[in-house]
C-alpha cells in the first residue's frame, strides 16, 4: 500500500446523504476479476446525467469528495474503493460513514475523513462558490484545509498509523504466526469443519 | 465481570490483544466464499506466494451471478461466466470445498451454511457479503467484510478489529397474526435509521424475539446491515439447538453434550449493560414496507407516502425529495395503491422454505394479477427440493408465478432476473437502493405474505386485504 501523508487536490462537492455502495458502483461492474479499471463503474447511473457533478468542469479532476452523511451504506463490495481510487479520489470526506466501507477504505489506502456535518456544509459552501478550490486533507495533523477553513478530521489511530507507514495488514498479522498457531491448538474439538462429509 | 453476548463470543476469539491502538486479533471459524468478492482476494495470495491457511475452515458456492432458468446451460454472459470458472479454478488449487452451480447444497451462501450445519452458535463467521450478519441468528459473531480482509482470513484464519459497540434492540410483547419478522426488522431501521447502527453489534431480545423460529431469526439478524450494523444476534436456545441438531456438520454423541453445555452459557449476563438501547413493542407493529431508496424508508401498509416538505431534518428532506422521484411517487399517495408490475420471492432475507410456506399458504387456490409476473426463488437447491417435496412448486406454479432454481437472483443486478427501467417490484429482499434490482428499477420491500398478496391484487396488500 503507497503511504499517505498529505494530499492536495480539487474537491468535490457531493450534496447527497446515505450514497450506498450500490450507487458508488452498481452491481454489473462487480463481475469482474481484475483488481483494476473500475472507475468507468464509479457512480454509473449519476453520471449519465449532464448536471451530475462529475460531469462538469473542473470537478471532473476531482480528488477528494466531500459527501453527506452515511456514505458507504449497504454492500461489502471492496470494489467501492477501487472506483473511487480508480477514478483519482484519494479522500472522501462526510460527517458518517458505514463501517465495512470505512474499513475497506483503510485497506486500501484511502482516507475516509470524518468531519463535522457543519464543517461538510462549509466545504460544500466553499467548492461550490469557488469551484476548483484546492483542498489540502493532512493525516500527520488530521486537518483538511481550503483557503481559511480548517476542519479537523477524525480516524482511528491505527489506521492512520498504517496509512502514514504504508503497510500491509497480512505482513503485520503474520508477525504474530505462533500466537495464531497456539490459539488453534486450543480450539474445541467439536468445532465444525468443512471437510467433505464420508457419505453414510 | 457481567458480559453481554458479543462480548462473550468476542473474548472466546482473541488470539492477541492489541495495545494502545491496536486492533484485537480475532480467530475466524468460518469463512464463506461467493464468486464476486473472492477472486481479487486469490489473485493477492497468489502474488505474494501466500497458501490458504485453513481450507478445511473456509466453503464455497456459487450464488450472485447465477441464472435461475437453463441451469444446465452455460452462463450465456461471458463476464459472469468467467467469474464463476475463476471461483472454480481458484477453490481447485486452493482445495477449498465448492457447491457449484446444479449441486444439491448450492445456493445462497448465507442459506447454505446454516443449512448444512455449519453455523453454529458462539462461533466467528465471516464472508466478502455485507449480509452475513444472517448468521448471527444462531449466537455467532458473524458480519461482512472486504475483499481485503477476505484475503486476510485466507491467508491469516484472523482478522484485525476493534471491539464493537453493543446495541439491544429489545422486542417486546407478541406479534399479531400476519406480522412477521421481516416486519420487526423493518420496523428497527425505520426506527434507528440507516446509520443507526453504526460502529455496534445488535442483540435482538425480549419475549416477541424468542419466539421466533430459526429462521424468522435469520431474516431478522440479516437485515442489520441495514441499520448500518456490521452484525446481529440472537442469544442461542431450545429453537437454535433443534434446528441444527441432526444437520451434516452439527456435533454429534458426546460432542453434541459437550457443545450444548457451552451453547447455553452463550447469553447476555443478567446485570450486563449495552451501550444502547432500543425498545419495540411488537403488539403495535403491521406489515411494514419501505416507500423510497433507503431501507429506512419504511412506513406502515395502512399509511400513506410521506410530503418530504413535513420532513424537518434538512438532509431527510433532500433525500425523501429525491426518493420520491426516483420512485416515481407522489406525497399523499396510500401505499395500498401503489400499483407494481413485479413480484421477487427470494433472497438470504426471505428465501428459507418457511418463507416460501407462507407465500404459498396464501397464493393457494388464487392466482397472480394480470399484468404482474412473480418469480419464486428458493435460497438454494436443497430448499427447492424440499419444497417440491411439499408441493410448493405446484401452487405458485398453479398460481401463475414462476418456479425457478436457486440463487442471489433479483436481489441485485449482477444475474439476468432484473427490472427495466421504470419497473417497480414488492421485493422480499434486502435493498431498495436505486437500480439494486436493474437500473431505473423501484423496489418496495416487503414480507413473504405482502409479497403475495400483492402478487394477487396487483396493488401492496396484506393477506387480510384479500379477504374483503
Amino acid at each position: 500500500m503507497e503511504a499517505f501523508t498529505t494530499h492536495t487536490g480539487v474537491g468535490v462537492p457531493l450534496r447527497r446523504s446515505n450514497v450506498d455502495t450500490d450507487q458508488i458502483i452498481p452491481a454489473v461492474y462487480l463481475k469482474r476479476v481484475t483488481r483494476s479499471g473500475f472507475e468507468d463503474g464509479l457512480f454509473a447511473a449519476w453520471r449519465g446525467d449532464e448536471h451530475f457533478i462529475l460531469n462538469q468542469e473542473p470537478f471532473k479532476a476531482g480528488s477528494v469528495l466531500v459527501a453527506g452523511p452515511d456514505f458507504g451504506t449497504g454492500s461489502s463490495r471492496e470494489h467501492a474503493v477501487w472506483a473511487l481510487m480508480d477514478y483519482g479520489f484519494r479522500v472522501v470526506v462526510s460527517s458518517r460513514f458505514a463501517d465495512i466501507f470505512r474499513g475497506n477504505a483503510g485497506k486500501q489506502g484511502l482516507v475516509a475523513a470524518q468531519c463535522s456535518q457543519s464543517d461538510v456544509e462549509l466545504l460544500w459552501k466553499l467548492l461550490e462558490s469557488e469551484p476548483g478550490t484546492p483542498v489540502t486533507v493532512d493525516l500527520t495533523d488530521k486537518t483538511v484545509r481550503a483557503k481559511d477553513l480548517v476542519a479537523p478530521f477524525e480516524i482511528d489511530d491505527y489506521t492512520r498509523w498504517r496509512l502514514l507507514e504504508g503497510l500491509d495488514d497480512i505482513a503485520l498479522t503474520l508477525r504474530h504466526e505462533a500466537e495464531i498457531s497456539a490459539f488453534e491448538g486450543n480450539r474445541q474439538t467439536w468445532l465444525p469443519t468443512t471437510d467433505p462429509l464420508q457419505a453414510v | 465481570m457481567s458480559r453481554t453476548l458479543a462480548e462473550k463470543v468476542w473474548e472466546a476469539h482473541v488470539v492477541r490483544h492489541g495495545s494502545g491502538a491496536e486492533p484485537d486479533l480475532l480467530y475466524i471459524d468460518l469463512h464463506l466464499l461467493h464468486e464476486v468478492t473472492s477472486p481479487q482476494a486469490f489473485d493477492g495470495l497468489r502474488l505474494a506466494n501466500r497458501k490458504l491457511r485453513r481450507p478445511d475452515l473456509t466453503i464455497a458456492t456459487e450464488d450472485h451471478n447465477v441464472p435461475t432458468v437453463d441451469i444446465d446451460k452455460p452462463i450465456a454472459d461471458p463476464v459472469s461466466r468467467t467469474q464463476v470458472e475463476t471461483l472454480r479454478r481458484n477453490c481447485a488449487e486452493f482445495g477449498v470445498r465448492l457447491h457449484p452451480m446444479g449441486d444439491l447444497e448450492q445456493g445462497i451462501v448465507h442459506v447454505v451454511g446454516p443449512q448444512l450445519g455449519l453455523t453454529q452458535p458462539g462461533m466467528t463467521v465471516v464472508c466478502g457479503d455485507s449480509h452475513t450478519s444472517t448468521h448471527g441468528a444462531f449466537g455467532a459473531l458473524a458480519f461482512g467484510i472486504g475483499t481485503s480482509e477476505v484475503e486476510h482470513v485466507m491467508a491469516t484464519q484472523t482478522l484485525p478489529l476493534r471491539p464493537f459497540k453493543t446495541m439491544a434492540i429489545n422486542v417486546d410483547g407478541e406479534l399479531r397474526p400476519g406480522v412477521t419478522a421481516k416486519d420487526i426488522i423493518l420496523a428497527v431501521i425505520a426506527k434507528i435509521g440507516t446509520g443507526g447502527g453504526q460502529g455496534y453489534v445488535l442483540e435482538y431480545r425480549g419475549r416477541a424475539i424468542e419466539k421466533l423460529s430459526m429462521e424468522a431469526r435469520m431474516t431478522v439478524c440479516n437485515m442489520s446491515i441495514e441499520a448500518g450494523a456490521r452484525a446481529g444476534m440472537i442469544a442461542p436456545d431450545e429453537t437454535t439447538f433443534d434446528y441444527i441438531k441432526g444437520r451434516p456438520h452439527a456435533p454429534s454423541g458426546t460432542d453434541w453434550d459437550a457443545a450444548v453445555e457451552y451453547w447455553k452459557t452463550l447469553r447476555t449476563d443478567d446485570d450486563a449493560t449495552f451501550d444502547a438501547e432500543v425498545h419495540i413493542d411488537a403488539d403495535e407493529l403491521t406489515p411494514f414496507v419501505t416507500w423510497g431508496t433507503n431501507p429506512g424508508q419504511g412506513l406502515p401498509l395502512g399509511a400513506s407516502v410521506p410530503d418530504p416538505e413535513q420532513i424537518v431534518d434538512e438532509n431527510e428532506r433532500v433525500a425523501a425529495e429525491k426518493a420520491l422521484t426516483y420512485m416515481g411517487l407522489e406525497p399523499g399517495t396510500p401505499l395500498r395503491d401503489i400499483r407494481v408490475d413485479t413480484v421477487f420471492l427470494g433472497s438470504c432475507t426471505n428465501g428459507r422454505i418457511e418463507d416460501l410456506r407462507a407465500a404459498a399458504d396464501v397464493l393457494k387456490g388464487k392466482h397472480v394479477a394480470s399484468g404482474v409476473r412473480m418469480l419464486v426463488v428458493p435460497g438454494s437447491m436443497r430448499v427447492r427440493k424440499q419444497a417440491e417435496e411439499e408441493g410448493l412448486d405446484k401452487v405458485f406454479l398453479d398460481a401463475g408465478a414462476e418456479w425457478r432454481q436457486a440463487g442471489c437472483s433479483m436481489c441485485l443486478g449482477m444475474n439476468p432476473d432484473q427490472l427495466k427501467p421504470g419497473e417497480r417490484s414488492a421485493s422480499t429482499s434486502n435493498r431498495n437502493f436505486e437500480g439494486r434490482q436493474g437500473k431505473g428499477g423501484r423496489t418496495h420491500l416487503v414480507s413473504p405474505l405482502v409479497a403475495a398478496a400483492t402478487a394477487v391484487r396487483g396493488t401492496l396488500s396484506a393477506p387480510a386485504d384479500l379477504e374483503n
